[in-house]
């Protein structure tokens, strides 16, 4: 299982390399796309098909949205000339990476192994579960009944993110502001 | 799209909508649920403009029918969960009969939840995509 993970995630990493350095943005959502498949296959290896599902729709979904964006505007990507502002923000973006990996390499240490929960919470819900809640599916016992405030959160969040993006979208430009 | 792909969609559609409403009441039985279920239905909406085109789509599905699913979806899940409220017990408690677990009708208020919460991904995941591919800018809603 170790290699497979490891496999699809190279194949992740690669994927998003040629999204962001492809000069065509067709081709760069198509790899963009590999991220998201590999991820279902990745919580497919992991036994969380809930995850599974939601992804594989996500995914096709939004790349068939970027895919209709792509064909109604541009498909070249605008050019920047290298200046001393790139050289800037690439010496930043790697002392960054730089100390992010220091740091992970010292707490990864310290980290429950793979698949090795040390939390007792988790272990209460996967016994009580079924009998405190009456549902089969723990997962839906966990996010509607011991972590329902989330769900009710995420669920608003939701409708408030689409009220945005109706309006931002469909706003007329108003000429006497 | 050509007449193969129209076809395909007209039989397809309805087989994913079932199957979309079978993953949202089955919530708290098998894999999936609400989010899930809710974003299949959405999925067989966007087919529909794919293969249709947006003037046809248009005609049949206006853009308050999916605000409408969404308002309702967000407010039938706050209405069930202060009806623990309302019951005088606490916001967000199971206050139905907890059932057989393994049954469809068990578990309380949480194939309710399931419910709202697939109606109003679907509404919204379907509000966004009409938006975003269906509706010109400065149209009126």
């Amino acid at each position: 299982m170790m290699t497979t993970l490891i496999l699809l995630t190279v194949l992740m990493i690669l994927g998003a390399i040629v999204a962001l350095e492809s000069r065509d943005l067709l081709s760069g959502i198509i790899s963009l796309g590999i991220i998201g498949f590999a991820l279902t296959i990745i919580f497919l290896v992991l036994q969380a098909p809930d995850l599974a599902i939601v992804q594989i729709i996500i995914e096709t979904l939004t790349l068939v949205i970027l895919i209709a964006a792509v064909l109604k505007t541009t498909r070249k990507e605008v050019n920047d000339p290298v200046n001393k502002r790139k050289v800037l923000l690439w010496s930043a973006g790697l002392i960054g990476v730089a100390v992010f990996l220091l740091a992970a390499w010292r707490a990864l240490h310290h980290m429950p192994e793979f698949g090795h929960l040390t939390l007792r919470m988790a272990q209460a819900y996967v016994d009580q579960g079924a009998n405190l809640t009456g549902a089969g599916n723990l997962v839906a016992a966990v996010i509607l009944d011991f972590r329902g405030y989330d769900t009710l959160g995420e669920a608003t969040v939701l409708f408030t993110s689409v009220a945005g993006v109706v309006s931002v979208l469909r706003k007329v430009g108003r000429k006497h502001a | 799209m050509t007449l193969i792909v129209k076809e395909i969609t007209r039989l397809m559609v309805p087989s994913i909508i079932l199957l979309g409403v079978y993953v949202v009441l089955h919530g708290h039985l098998t894999p999936g649920g609400g989010f899930a279920g809710g974003v299949l239905i959405a999925g067989s909406f966007a087919l529909m403009v794919l293969a249709y085109g947006s003037e046809e789509t248009k005609r049949e599905i206006k853009m308050w029918h999916a605000t409408f699913g969404e308002s309702m979806g967000i407010f039938l899940f706050w209405f069930l969960a202060l009806m623990g409220v309302i019951q005088g017990t606490h916001f967000f408690t199971n206050i139905l009969a907890k059932g057989r677990t393994g049954d469809l009708f068990s578990a309380g208020i949480i194939p309710l939840c399931n419910i709202a919460i697939g109606i109003e991904v679907a509404a919204a995941l379907f509000a966004i995509f009409f938006t975003m591919a269906v509706m010109r800018l400065g149209e009126k809603l």
